[in-house]
């Protein structure tokens, strides 16, 4: 049986995850309709709907990480869900290219109010390398309103922790170094 | 160069790599040489030649026991077609649609003429990447909707998926046939990450086409930015210095280790061993910090660049990654052996979405999930570029091609990849690590031709007397892999398909371009 097997090496490696990041509040682009009413109604967690509007895979492979034991988003109650109804934040890769500007924009509209978007990536924040073009609308916040940027090519784990703790953050100043 | 037994008087234009030039109708002819002794269509596409006086041109890229051979047609400048190559090499399909959708080039007599990446951006009778093409024009938004093909009778009904699928995953649609559980047909609708790659490339300079190349697709970056910057040195006649060379494939081989670790590490998760996913995973992000640490760049973004590299590596970090590398080798074996004994996980893995050989070579399928399939193709073992021909690279190989080879595969390149990284720190050459091109002056061409590590990638440039980028075309193997997925799910149930799409973790941006 692989089970002792299994209880060995979860010994043996122990507890790895890291403490949480500061939320960055630089990468906000619009101030935040943060009441403490809207506080409650999320309570502790935040749940995310990630959307690939055309991305290169890139940003993917981080926010896959960010699913791993290093960073421990479950303890910080961040949680990654399976449709836009579920979600309080859309986590959007970019360019939007057009054949996915529909798209986009229906998952925006299936996600109740309060909501957030978080644009990440150079290309989600600016359209980076593509660039507006017959096929690409460039940036996310061409397409829906944009309430942070996390730029990078990709953003790392944490840079895309500092975002989504800035767009939930009940903070008005930066403390993140 | 013989195929069969005609000379096709391609000439050799790179190590393993031939080119030619002939009439669009001797194309059948040499497809079917191809077919015969056991080689593969790799990759479809077009051009727009008429600046140069030429109308319109359709590339083919064949893979056959001499090498790589790329020829080219002329085609009229009013309406250009060249003879269907799908009834022959199926992968040819979409490749032949797409080359449709972008420059208006038609395949003659093909059975499947529905468009591929158009959806409704532009309109049905404009061709982006012709050079006349009207960048202003507004969407059409979709006005002629996609005909899926129906399965009707009894009891049968259809699932849709997409583009937005419940993970994070790419954009893609799947039109699912099923009675009950049990899944009838696929199929594939795709194209919603098009963002216009091949137009992009047009005009640009040769620093900037190696960024843009190496996210045509970014998992494989390294992949995609050597092949690119092999094309371009090849258009140059330059010689990179062989440092460079072995640290491209360094970083290549890095490259795939950290797919391969993540791919494991979610197979497991797909079969409800959250165990493995997280052990993984934690492998995974000790190897891409330590990229971080040595090279700048987690997934190595911007270090293979035109005549070179950009990083080098110090003793220390020699050092570091060969410890790593060694760690990571013995973790593996240890989970290796939890994966191996556990009932549940081989019980899901085993006879779930098979692709029997005989399957794979009619329909093309290549690169990893090809070898898991009896496919025995590695550009790296057959025919090695340098450093690979100093390497020995020894090539993994399954015959049940279903979910548990393709994770076998995993497994095996792993610990190859890890054996060829500590063969290259330990004898890589010192001296320069880039060199300045020296652009030619003239309209030149050139291929680059790379194992990354979904399969073999290929990107074809044509650089203009200006010495900027006029054709760009990186084609990911994905392009024929994802057919194969279509293949592989028949027979099994729905809940099954996340497992069987994870087991090849085919790429959407490359082949949306």
């Amino acid at each position: 049986m692989a089970t002792h097997l299994i209880l060995q090496k979860i010994f043996k490696t122990g507890f790895i995850s890291e403490p949480a990041p500061q939320a960055d509040l630089s990468l906000r682009t619009r101030e935040q309709e943060l009441h403490a009413d809207i506080l409650k109604v999320f309570g502790q967690s935040v749940a995310i709907r990630h959307v690939d509007a055309g991305s290169c895979n890139g940003c993917e492979l981080e926010i896959h990480a960010l699913n791993g034991p290093h960073y421990n988003i479950d303890g910080m109650g961040v949680k990654f869900v399976a449709s836009p109804r579920h979600a309080d934040l859309l986590l959007v890769t970019g360019p939007v290219s057009r054949n996915m500007e529909v798209a986009l924009k229906r998952a925006y509209d299936a996600t109740p109010e309060p909501k957030w978007v978080v644009a990440i990536g150079d290309c989600g924040c600016s359209g980076g390398m593509f660039g507006e073009s017959y096929a690409s609308c460039g940036k996310v916040s061409n397409v829906i309103p944009v309430d942070v940027e996390v730029p990078g090519c990709p953003p790392t784990p944490v840079a895309l922790l500092q975002g989504i703790l800035a767009a939930v953050s009940k903070d008005k100043t930066n403390t993140a170094s | 160069m013989k195929i069969g037994e005609h000379d096709w008087h391609l000439e050799l234009f790179g190590k393993h790599i031939w080119r030619g030039r002939m009439e669009a109708g001797q194309l059948l002819a040499l497809a079917r040489a191809v077919k015969e002794e056991g080689g593969q269509l790799i990759a479809l596409w077009g051009s727009d030649d008429r600046q140069l006086g030429d109308g319109f041109a359709i590339h083919v890229a064949f893979l056959t026991s001499a090498g790589l051979a790329w020829v080219s047609s002329t085609l009229p400048a009013e309406a250009p077609a060249y003879p269907d190559l799908a009834h022959i090499f199926p992968q040819a399909d979409r490749m032949q649609r797409a080359t449709f959708d972008l420059l208006g080039i038609k395949a003659s007599d093909a059975v499947d003429d529905r468009k591929w990446l158009r959806h409704g951006a532009w309109p049905a009778n404009v061709f982006p990447l012709r050079k006349d093409f009207d960048a202003s024009l507004p969407a059409t938004h979709d006005t002629d909707a996609y005909p899926f093909i129906r399965v009707e009778g009894d009891g049968v009904h259809e699932i849709a998926v997409g583009p937005i699928h419940a993970g994070t995953i790419e954009p893609g649609h799947f039109r699912f046939s099923i009675i009950g559980d049990r899944i009838l047909k696929l199929e594939e609708r795709q194209g919603y990450t098009h963002k216009g790659t091949e137009k992009r490339f047009e005009g640009m300079d040769l620093a900037t086409g190696a960024k843009l190349a190496g996210r045509v697709s970014g998992d494989s970056h390294s992949a995609f930015a050597w092949a690119y910057c092999m094309a371009i040195e090849t258009t140059t006649n330059s010689s990179v210095p062989d440092r460079a060379i072995w640290l491209r494939a360094l970083f290549l081989e890095i490259e795939r280790i950290a797919n391969h670790l993540g791919d494991i590490g979610y197979l497991g998760n797909d079969v409800a061993l959250t165990f493995g996913f997280m052990q993984f995973w934690r492998l995974r992000e000790d190897w891409l910090r330590l990229s971080a640490k040595l090279f700048g760049h987690r997934y190595l973004f911007d270090c293979i660049v035109p005549g070179g590299v950009a990083m080098d590596i110090a003793e220390a970090g020699r050092t570091e990654l060969k410890a790593l590398a060694d760690r990571i080798d013995a973790e593996v074996q240890e989970l290796k052996a939890i994966y191996d004994e556990h009932a549940g996980l081989q019980d899901r893995f085993a006879n779930t979405g098979i692709v029997k050989p005989d399957m794979a070579a009619r329909l093309g399928l290549t690169g990893l999930a090809g070898r898991a399939s009896s496919q025995a193709w590695d550009a790296r073992v057959q025919f090695p570029q340098p450093p690979y021909d100093q390497l020995e690279v020894s090539m993994a190989t399954h015959r049940r091609g279903d979910v548990l080879a393709r994770a076998e595969m995993r497994f095996g390149e792993v610990f190859e990849s890890l054996r060829i990284i500590r063969e290259i720190l330990g004898r890589m050459p010192e001296g320069d690590i880039q060199i300045q091109l020296q652009p030619g002056g003239a309209v030149c061409e050139g291929l680059g031709w790379v194992e990354g590590w979904r399969g073999p990638v290929i990107v074809a440039v044509r650089v203009n007397a200006d010495g900027r980028l006029d054709r760009v075309h990186p084609h990911d193997p994905s392009w024929q892999n994802w057919p194969l997925v279509e293949v592989g799910v028949l027979g099994n149930i729905v809940p099954d398909f996340p497992l069987i799409n994870k087991s090849f973790n085919l790429s959407y941006s490359g082949p949306d371009l």
